[in-house]
């Protein structure tokens, strides 16, 4: 195995890893097979599987979740690829009306174990059909569990247990991170959904953070060390399920909360957490909660457009600053 | 399939007879839905499919027990004539604990999973994409099975109708789509706002699938064209699509009048029930007219029964409400 493999790679590696384990698991998407996917995150599945396994479609988004869905309520796993996660409002009915709640309303009769994967997020200049963070749209929805890998080996561990759930899971990868590296995940790698990971430990402040937002957090965290601000970074991986208790646990050491958030202020899960926060944790708190979030305007083109919009380094560290005054 | 032919061992006749049951069984179960809905003890809305028998009943006498079935939100007879008792579909209606689903479900949403019956969905034509994934899950295990998605003449005006037809054609898939045309798109005449005459048989060349139309009032020919359809399916030629020509009894839902309607259209119609047709073709086949009397009374107490079971059982649980989100049962959602 390589030292060191991509986030792309990844991606590819954690499907096939659970291809080999599991018959009942197959691909559906646009290109994805012997192009090896727009992001070469299928890259390899065609070769090894053959196209009874990983399925070319038509661009047809509503087929390719209702045919998932179908699939998984008859014994399959499918893992269904939407290009870009803009795409997912085109199969909005299947994500917000019928895979989350057919279980529900049947009773409990019926079981939809599928994974809908998509390339998330901005910062690469695709313009704002291309660019948007939407794990919030999920996040509205009870009944779909959503997953946000930050590294290699959280990806391949977080697939393995997305595709093993026999729940629904969104699996918002992130594009911007798609070529960074990082160790592989050891053979047999699973990361349970909903336990967030705790990548810097700090006593100062708590930075709650989510795929391109972790790295960035770390960044902000080493530049605050530098002036003695000693920063905790969460990676939240999950919104749902969402770890709570560890964020809440980290503030009972930090007393001092800041979420990083790609996604629009409006509406984002930060507000999520710190209502949690607000509610369970408020005397742990020794200041206000602040969220550093995207600006509430659809992501524009131009990068130095792009990059006033979107969280960055000196966001964060500034907000953290404020913080100190209390 | 030679169609209600007399046979020396009486076999068609003795088919004809049970289908006509029924046929009696779900008439009467959607009669006392709407009785419930008018007494007050079903809430929400109802939609009846009332003169729709013959789809559901012809269809089903043409499948395999195995086969998946998907249906609309006017889904009752779907459900009953795949294994659902009227009983649990009128405690379903009733809000009552020993519903279908639990009473989590309702009118729209009758489920019969161990039956294949794969679910009522209210949402116009979402379920045709997930008939088309139940068909490609048949292949991939290799069963042999089909799917069947049930729905209106207003689906057929849908982006997913049309993606389900293209992959489930380029796939080659075991998919059946079965359209109940019964004229009308909730409120208004199909023919206004489509651009065909058949508003599903006609889009089937389009997709390079073969497109029919029956007299979706007949069992008996539906029977027949179901059955050629999936063979043909279940022999691995691909999807078919039938449009089978019907008419509801009632309005929409219960909000609807349907005053809309044409009097002398409505008349015609009616003279065209599913349960005349069937009790002439059993006339012509000599059962004497005491067996078909006969049936009309077991079904008739069949669903006597349901309804004051049904009104005797419980309410569900209040706890059950924050039940059955995840696979393992419960709703947490967070730590």
């Amino acid at each position: 195995m390589a030292d060191v493999i991509t986030y792309r790679q990844a991606v590819a590696e954690g499907i096939a890893r659970e291809m080999r384990r599991d018959p009942a698991v197959v691909c559906l998407g646009e290109d994805i097979g012997a192009a090896g996917g727009v992001f070469r995150t299928t890259a390899g599945l065609h070769e090894e599987f053959g196209p009874g396994r990983v399925w070319d479609t038509p661009i047809s988004e509503q087929a390719i979740v209702g045919a998932a869905m179908g699939a998984a309520m008859t014994g399959m796993r499918p893992v269904a690829e939407i290009m870009f996660s803009d795409f997912l409002a085109c199969c909005w009915d299947y994500l917000a009306n019928e895979i989350p709640k057919v279980r529900y309303m049947t009773g409990g009769q019926v079981t939809v174990p599928l994974v809908v994967r998509t390339a998330n997020g901005g910062g690469l200049g695709f313009g704002a059909q291309h660019s948007q963070a939407t794990e919030n749209w999920a996040l509205t929805v009870p009944g779909l569990k959503i997953a946000a890998p930050a590294t290699p080996a959280d990806v391949t561990g977080m697939m393995a247990a997305a595709i093993r759930s026999d729940d629904p899971v969104v699996f918002f990868e992130h594009k911007g991170l798609f070529a960074t590296k990082g160790p592989p995940a050891p053979p047999d790698h699973v990361v349970e959904l909903g336990h967030a990971a705790v990548v810097r430990e700090g006593d100062d402040v708590t930075l709650v953070a989510l795929a391109s937002m972790v790295p960035l957090a770390l960044t902000a965290a080493e530049r605050l060390a530098e002036e003695g601000i000693d920063a905790e970074v969460i990676d939240l991986r999950c919104l749902v399920p969402l770890d709570a208790m560890t964020v809440l646990g980290s503030l009972a050491k930090t007393s001092r909360l800041v979420t990083v958030e790609e996604n629009p202020y409006q509406g984002g899960w930060g507000g999520t957490l710190v209502s949690i926060v607000a509610d369970e944790g408020f005397g742990l708190l020794d200041a206000p909660v602040r969220r550093v979030a995207a600006a509430c305007v659809p992501l524009p083109f131009a990068d130095v457009l792009e990059a006033e919009v979107i969280p960055s380094v000196d966001k964060v560290v500034a907000k953290v600053r404020d913080l100190t005054a209390y | 399939m030679t169609g209600a032919t007399r046979t020396p061992d009486g076999r068609e006749t003795a088919e004809l007879l049970a289908l006509y049951e029924e046929m009696a069984v779900i008439r009467r179960t959607e009669k006392a839905a709407h009785d419930l809905f008018l007494s007050g003890l079903v809430k929400g809305t109802t939609h009846l499919a009332a003169g729709h028998e013959a789809v559901a009943v012809g269809a089903g006498a043409a499948l395999r027990d195995d086969d998946y079935v998907f249906a609309t939100y006017r889904g009752h007879h779907h459900a009953l004539a795949r294994g659902a008792t009227p009983e649990e579909c009128l405690a379903e209606l009733m809000s009552r604990a020993s519903g279908l689903c639990g009473a989590k479900g309702g009118s729209m949403h009758l489920t019969k999973a161990s039956g294949n019956m794969l679910g009522s969905y209210a949402i116009v034509g979402a379920h045709l994409p997930m008939a088309v994934g139940a068909a490609w899950s048949a292949r991939l295990r290799g069963t042999r099975q089909i799917a069947v998605a049930f729905f209106g003449d207003g689906a057929t005006n849908i982006g997913a109708f049309h993606e389900a037809l293209n992959l489930a054609a380029v796939w080659k898939l075991p998919v059946l789509f079965v359209c109940e045309n019964n004229l009308y798109m909730e409120y208004t005449p199909i023919a206004d706002v489509t651009a065909v005459a058949n508003p599903a048989a006609d889009r089937a060349p389009a997709y390079g699938i073969p497109g029919e139309t029956v007299d979706g009032n007949d069992v008996v020919a539906v029977r027949e064209a179901v059955a050629r359809l999936a063979g043909r399916a279940r022999a691995g030629d691909g999807p078919g699509l039938l449009e089978a020509r019907t008419y509801r009894h009632y309005g929409h839902s219960r909000a609807d009048p349907a005053t809309y309607r044409p009097a002398e259209e409505v008349e015609r119609w009616l003279k065209h029930d599913p349960l005349d047709v069937a009790r002439g073709r059993l006339a012509g086949l000599g059962v004497p007219a005491e067996t078909v009397t006969a049936a009309d009374a077991r079904a008739e107490a069949v669903v006597q029964a349901a309804v004051e079971a049904a009104k005797k059982a419980p309410a569900p649980d209040p706890r059950e409400a924050l039940t059955d989100v995840w696979a393992d049962g419960g709703a947490r959602w967070r730590t």
